[in-house]
């Protein structure tokens, strides 16, 4: 028994120098050097400054001004938020986009919270596209935009939901509908050897080759 | 939907086509024959047999077996609960989280030990790099190893004839780690972060977004634990939300890699053991046992969230299918095989939300946990555990048609059916009686986030997944409760939800493999009748359905009454909580 006992200690430090250190450690030496950008996050870069993971959903809000100038604040001191028309927005998010404190909104099947969440991000999502886009109804409201995603920064939207905010970047930024189209094709990636998964169209990716054109 | 049927299609033809060769080269690695990574891993081998100082070639009859399996597990349990409680003086700190409170790290102990990884702490706001590799990564490998290391063993004890040796665990465990599951680590973990996946060391960095605010990206060595929770059927993530999170899990590439990692060891070793035991068939009839019950539940979670919660419907929204608590890329066939996947081998990883799925989709994870994780099942568990439904198959046989029951040739009798029961039953009864506690007392429910049925469904899931050592959750279901990251300041466990679910994990992890090591030295040295015509076969169809009502059977007995009060509940309702 003292013999087992020993040779287990002895295991237990060596297959944790092993698998715990060199393993891990050996790997991310090797990562860094081979694969730079992926290992590191996908960070995006603009102007030599990071703006942010191409892996990773941001907020496009912006705070709402109160009379005087300053953001108008809620009940609670947070900043009121509202959607800025000029990019494509993300789905909505119960982390506000945070990537390092992230977890599940849990909102079960028959939950009367996730009906007044859906509800209230459709009204939303309605006030905000439907100025542009006439033939908008509640019917035709992609689930993307109004469900939140698992990891609460969700880099994707669908090409549905992509294809009705069209409609107002092209009209809040003075661009033709062929143009916006193009960038969204362009930012769409496709299934795995176009069988796995499903299209998603990169929110932060296209809002930063919109603001490339320059208008 | 037809793009969905294809891709699930596609991906089960993946893991037919693979099951066989990992399935020879696993056969060999337990013959101990040499195998085409011989030349680089006997050194390291023969280096660790040395500093361990062990004979290798030494036989174990069961008890010893068993004996040096729970030293091992239990030396490396302490061991991570001493690295849990001593986070804050430990090096690679960058965000310098405090040690998690005694009774959660009693919880995350219990539960990477027992290749649970059942989650009540969020990984990127409660672990240091150094807790995620030494003391979480570790685990992964060799708790993974421990059960294959059964399983080969339980195959040794059906084939010997003469003696009763299962074979040494450290040569087991030692080849299993350098052989199979460093190895195939590496290649995963290679294409991971080909795709996406981070893999790095040092602080988290804040960018500036374009509307001007900041996002901390937090960051850390996340694709080589990924590429082992999936291989070695852990679970455990390195985020909060697991393979949701776009850095664990960046694209439909990756997703399709990971859930593939997931399945392709307790699909393989359905072959390695018709290998071992010198026919093939018998290996290949569990394997379809097992993917027919794994077809049944795909073919019901699929559409069911393809319809939308009655939430959702309530809410007016009524076209794209449950997409709350999913990802775009992933869409609802991914998820859904995923989630049947993850339920079905005991791994536990989600790549979506599993509480917010519709009261039918949500139940298909429950039935598949329901089943004592046999449908392909944890890497080793999976194949033990079905080996003792195929035993109490064979003896339900055999009193059909009134005659002796056989398995391989080898007799099983009354110490065998009496052993094979109490491990069929062991997480069942667990399961049910920890859920009851916990429901009925106001100290479980402490432990509840949503309200009416799902509330129970949260608590069934926990003790459900926590005894049949999966560590997916309906993740409102509480037992560490942490107001604000840095530093971990103010945060606490819910002890009686860590205790409870701790010892049940360590209780059905381990008194199910001692069960089933004792029937290995049972049936090991036992003589071998030869196959006559009046020998029930036990490699054609007719078996394979008996073994598959006997697994739906036990499993629909146990639980469907909790069933009814939870999911089948809110399928059959449209009203709101």
């Amino acid at each position: 028994m003292k013999r087992t006992l020993i040779t287990c200690v002895i295991a237990v430090v060596l297959f944790t120098a092993v698998f715990g250190l060199v393993y891990p450690l050996l790997f991310t030496g090797v990562s860094q050097v081979v694969f730079p950008g992926a290992s590191n996050g996908s960070k995006i870069m603009r102007d030599g400054k990071l703006v942010g993971s191409k892996l990773i959903a941001q907020d496009f809000r912006k705070p709402v001004l109160g009379a005087n100038g300053k953001p108008k604040m809620d009940e609670d001191g947070n900043p009121v938020m509202v959607a800025d028309p000029r990019y494509f927005q993300p789905r909505p998010s119960q982390t506000t986009y945070s990537p390092s404190t992230t977890f599940f909104s849990n909102l079960g099947p028959n939950s009367t919270d996730a009906q007044a969440e859906v509800k209230a991000n459709m009204d939303a999502y309605l006030a905000l596209e439907r100025r542009y886009d006439p033939t908008l109804t509640a019917r035709g409201i992609p689930a993307d935009a109004v469900t939140q995603s698992a990891s609460g920064v969700d880099p994707d939207i669908s090409k549905s939901n992509a294809a009705i905010q069209a409609h107002r970047i092209a009209a809040v930024r003075h661009l033709p509908m062929a143009t916006v189209k193009k960038l969204i094709a362009d930012h769409t990636d496709g299934r795995f050897l176009g069988i796995f998964g499903e299209p998603g169209v990169n929110v932060l990716q296209l809002n930063l080759a919109l603001d490339g054109l320059g208008r | 939907m037809a793009q969905g049927w294809l891709q699930i299609a596609i991906f089960l033809l993946v893991v037919v086509a693979l099951t066989p060769p990992l399935g020879i080269y696993m056969a060999r690695v337990y013959r101990n024959e040499s195998v085409f990574l011989t030349p680089v891993m006997a050194p390291v081998e023969r280096l660790t047999y040395r500093a361990i100082g062990v004979d290798p070639s030494r036989e174990q009859d069961w008890k010893s077996y068993a004996r040096t399996l729970i030293v091992f597990s239990g030396l490396f349990f302490l061991a991570l609960y001493l690295i849990l409680r001593t986070q804050s003086i430990q090096p690679f700190n960058p965000a310098g989280f405090n040690s998690a409170p005694w009774d959660v790290s009693f919880n995350t102990a219990s539960s990477f030990v027992t290749n649970t990884n059942w989650q009540y702490y969020g990984g990127e706001t409660t672990l240091s790099d150094f807790s995620q590799m030494a003391g979480l990564t570790v685990q992964n490998f060799v708790s993974a190893a421990v059960g294959m290391a059964v399983v080969a063993a339980l195959i040794r004890g059906i084939v010997n004839r003469t003696s009763k040796s299962l074979g040494n665990f450290w040569q087991d465990v030692t080849r299993t780690l350098f052989y199979i599951l460093l190895p195939l680590s590496i290649v995963v973990a290679v294409l991971l972060v080909a795709g996406g996946v981070l893999q790095t060391i040092g602080h988290d960095v804040t960018a500036k977004t374009v509307e001007g605010a900041d996002q901390l990206l937090a960051v850390g060595p996340v694709a080589s634990q990924i590429a082992i929770k999936q291989l070695g059927t852990n679970g455990g993530g390195f985020f909060n939300v697991n393979s949701a999170m776009p850095f664990e899990n960046a694209s439909a590439f990756t997703n399709f890699i990971e859930v593939l990692a997931i399945i392709l060891i307790p699909a393989a070793l359905t072959y390695t053991f018709g290998r071992m035991v010198g026919r093939q068939r018998q290996g290949w009839a569990i394997f379809a046992a097992m993917l027919a019950l794994f077809l049944v539940l795909v073919i019901v979670i699929v559409p069911a969230e393809q319809h939308g919660t009655v939430a959702q419907h309530a809410a007016g929204l009524h076209n794209g299918g449950n997409l709350e608590g999913k990802e775009v890329r992933n869409g609802i066939a991914q998820s859904g095989l995923w989630t049947v996947t993850t339920t079905t081998t005991s791994n536990g990883s989600v790549n979506s939300a599993l509480d917010s799925y519709t009261g039918l989709g949500g139940m298909v994870p429950m039935a598949a946990l329901g089943t004592s994780e046999v449908i392909f099942g944890g890497v080793g568990t999976g194949l033990y555990s079905m080996l003792v439904f195929v035993l109490l198959a064979v003896f339900i046989g055999g009193l059909m048609v009134g005659r002796t029951p056989e398995y391989l040739g080898k007799k099983i009798e009354a110490r065998e059916i009496k052993l094979a029961s109490l491990a069929a039953l062991f997480t069942p009864l667990a399961i049910l009686v920890t859920t009851a506690l916990a429901i009925a007392t106001k100290f479980g429910r402490a432990s509840i986030f949503a309200k009416g049925p799902q509330g129970f469904s949260e608590t069934l899931y926990a003790y459900l997944s926590q005894a049949n050592n999966n560590g997916s959750a309906f993740a409102g279901y509480t037992g560490f409760v942490q107001p604000n990251a840095p530093g971990n300041g103010g945060s606490f466990g819910i002890t009686f939800a860590d205790l409870l679910g701790g010892g049940t994990m360590v209780a059905a992890r381990f008194i199910p493999i001692i069960l089933v090591l004792a029937i290995a030295g049972a049936l090991a040295g036992k003589k071998v009748a030869p196959v006559g015509p009046g020998t029930m076969r036990t490699d054609n169809p007719t078996f394979v359905v008996l073994l598959v009502g006997v697994v739906v059977l036990v499993g629909a007995l146990t639980f469907f009454p909790a069933l009814l009060l939870g999911p089948i509940v809110q399928s059959l309702s449209t009203q709101l909580f």
